[in-house]
């Protein structure tokens, strides 16, 4: 495994501001790598200096193997990138549009007219080719973006949040779409977006973008342990009827670091697994358990923690 | 830079501003040439009968402005909208970013945009004059010998560089100001100041220079001046580059005194000749449609394309 984008250090700054701070991040090859932050944090100014669109103020970065900054084109014949809200020429059909983003990379005519037969339709588009852009509701277009980078046959894709303004349904569809590309050409896929349970579940690795700087990389749930080294039992504790002097009692409990209270029960902290204590507990007061969950650190609870501190 | 060049074309020949365009030229070429083709009786009097065909594209009649004069006029107006919205059209259609990613350099986008717009404004001119040469003969009932051909020729070259100029400076507007309305406007505006405020200007600042013109000298030193300060403009270049192009006669821009025009002969001068006499104007009109392209060239090639 070989890293498809590497960036050492790159920054970029616009007069005062600093828009990306020494970024290092690595995606290997064949892997969906989700770049996720709020808005403003950078995803944006480190996808267009990796693609050689803008030049970083210092750093480097490396895209299958080319340096964008001073090998432009060898990057972009590489690699597919749909930008945020990708326009189309309105008055052209898909087909048209899709045919000259080919003629662009100098693929010969006879190559590319079936290939972009093969697109539409692979992206569900197979009747909707030769109508004019104009008439493509949103979803439509962004599929029609997704064909758009696969013309060129890249190696890499780059999507600038893929899902924006989509509803969770055409959201799932274009996910669901990259996904078994990835799979089934072995693409390695790096997108970003600020929609985290959208993306959490296809994404081999991720890495958080806050303020031009990344705060984290890593598997999903390696960076749960990460963050929650020593309190990674979260539990919500469910009971009915009058449970007086429950909570104090579940304080006393070893291993209960935290613990706040919730409509119906609590939610604790703990370092260790405490369910056998809990349900005595409970069983003890004469209390009928409602639920007693398991609060994963999920990609959202790192996210929150890490917006509350930066 | 080819696959740039003919998409653009493509999209010019197929807009509705284009046709707009060519029925608008059409029209009012045709209507000149009839115009023109009434009073050419009286105004052969005057030039000498070999170059009638010229006369065709110089008389005015009846108050109505020249072909060549309009043409001048109207055409700024066909440069700046084929080129108005080359880049901030496609800024705001999200299209660039997407072209820009592609496997292309930089500069064959806004190359093959500025050619297409210039090959464009060619095929638009070119057609007036055939459609002038086709009403002229029919009009005249000779053919126009070679000397005419040449001059017309020279004309177009003249003009397409002239339109290109407004071409180029569309482009870069277009560049400066992501919004397609800014862009047109700014145009617009420039074209306004230089084509009828610029002359005026010229000629309040010369009256300003020489106060009193009491004598001829004087008199001729102001004009010069106002020529000179009118030459900011490349409709003034333009201007004056026709009206020797198209008059043999014409030996000398601007004003003279009697004393210096006495005892020259009333015989047209040779296309090389005439040549030789706009030869200042031609280059500038040409660098400067070259300057404004340029400074496009380089703002786009350092320009962060952000979606």
């Amino acid at each position: 495994m070989s890293a498809v984008v590497e960036t050492l250090s790159l920054t970029k700054r616009y007069r005062d501001l600093v828009a990306v701070n020494d970024l290092n991040l690595s995606v290997e090859e064949g892997e969906i790598f989700g770049f996720l932050g709020p808005n403003g944090a950078g995803k944006t100014t480190t996808i267009l200096m990796l693609l050689g669109l803008t030049e970083p103020a210092s750093g480097q970065a490396k895209v299958c193997g080319f340096d964008p900054t001073h090998r432009p084109l060898e990057v972009k014949k590489r690699v597919g990138y749909l930008p945020e809200n990708p326009g189309f020429y309105d008055d052209l059909s898909g087909r048209e549009n899709l045919f000259y983003i080919a003629r662009l990379n100098r693929i010969p005519a006879a190559e590319a007219r079936p290939r972009i037969t093969r697109l539409l339709e692979q992206i569900g588009l197979g009747d909707d080719g030769d109508r004019a852009v104009r008439e493509y509701s949103r979803g439509m277009k962004q599929r029609l973006g997704i064909a758009e980078v696969l013309v060129k046959e890249p190696q890499a894709l780059i999507l600038d949040e893929p899902t924006l303004g989509l509803d969770p349904d055409g959201a799932a569809r274009i996910l669901e779409l990259i996904t078994g590309l990835s799979r089934e050409r072995g693409l390695t896929v790096l997108l970003s977006s600020h929609m985290l349970h959208q993306v959490q579940q296809m994404c081999h690795r991720v890495g958080i973008i806050v303020k031009g700087k990344l705060i984290a990389q890593g598997e999903v749930n390696q960076l749960g342990s990460a963050i929650f080294k020593e309190r990674q039992w979260n539990f919500l504790l469910e009971v009915a009827g009058q449970p007086n002097g429950l909570e104090s009692e579940l304080r006393a409990v070893q291993g209960v670091a935290e613990i706040a209270p919730r409509t119906h029960g609590w939610f604790l902290r703990c370092n260790r697994d405490v369910r056998p204590e809990l349900l005595s507990l409970v069983s003890k007061k004469g209390l009928s358990l409602l639920q007693l969950r398991s609060e994963d650190a999920t990609l959202e609870d790192i996210y929150l923690k890490y917006f509350r501190e930066a | 830079m080819s696959v740039v060049f003919w998409k653009e074309l493509a999209d010019h020949f197929s807009s509705r501003r284009f046709m707009i365009l060519l029925a608008i030229i059409v029209l009012t070429g045709v209507w000149a040439i009839y115009a023109s083709g009434q009073s050419i009786r009286q105004d052969a009097e005057s030039a000498p009968p070999e170059f009638v065909f010229l006369l065709l594209l110089t008389s005015q009649s009846g108050g109505l402005l020249s072909l060549a004069t309009f043409l001048g006029l109207l055409g700024p107006l066909v440069g700046i909208m084929l080129g108005f919205d080359a880049i901030s059209g496609e800024y705001a259609r999200g299209t660039l970013s997407r072209v820009l990613s592609q496997p292309i350099y930089r500069d064959s986008l806004i190359n093959g945009k500025f050619l297409a717009g210039l090959a464009t404004v060619a095929v638009l001119w070119a057609s007036v004059l055939l459609l002038v040469l086709g009403l002229g003969v029919t009009l005249v009932g000779f053919p126009p010998n070679a000397e005419e051909l040449w001059r017309m020729l020279v004309f177009t070259i003249v003009g397409i560089f002239y339109v290109g100029f407004w071409l180029a400076l569309a482009l870069l507007f277009s560049l400066l100001f992501q919004r397609t309305v800014t862009a047109a406007l700014g145009s617009l505006a420039l074209w306004l100041f230089l084509t009828i405020f610029t002359p005026l200007i010229a000629q309040i600042a010369a009256a300003f220079i020489i106060a009193d013109p009491s004598t001829p000298e004087a008199m001729v030193r102001q004009v010069d001046i106002a020529n000179m300060i009118s030459r900011i403009s490349p409709s003034a270049l333009y201007g004056e580059t026709v009206q020797v192009m198209l008059n043999p006669l014409a030996r000398g821009l601007g004003a003279a005194l009697p004393e210096q025009t006495q005892g020259i002969l009333l015989t047209p001068l040779a296309l090389s000749q005439s040549l030789l006499l706009v030869l200042p104007q031609l280059t500038t009109l040409i660098a400067l449609a070259a300057v404004c392209f340029a400074i496009s060239y380089i703002k786009f090639m350092r320009a962060e394309i952000r979606a």
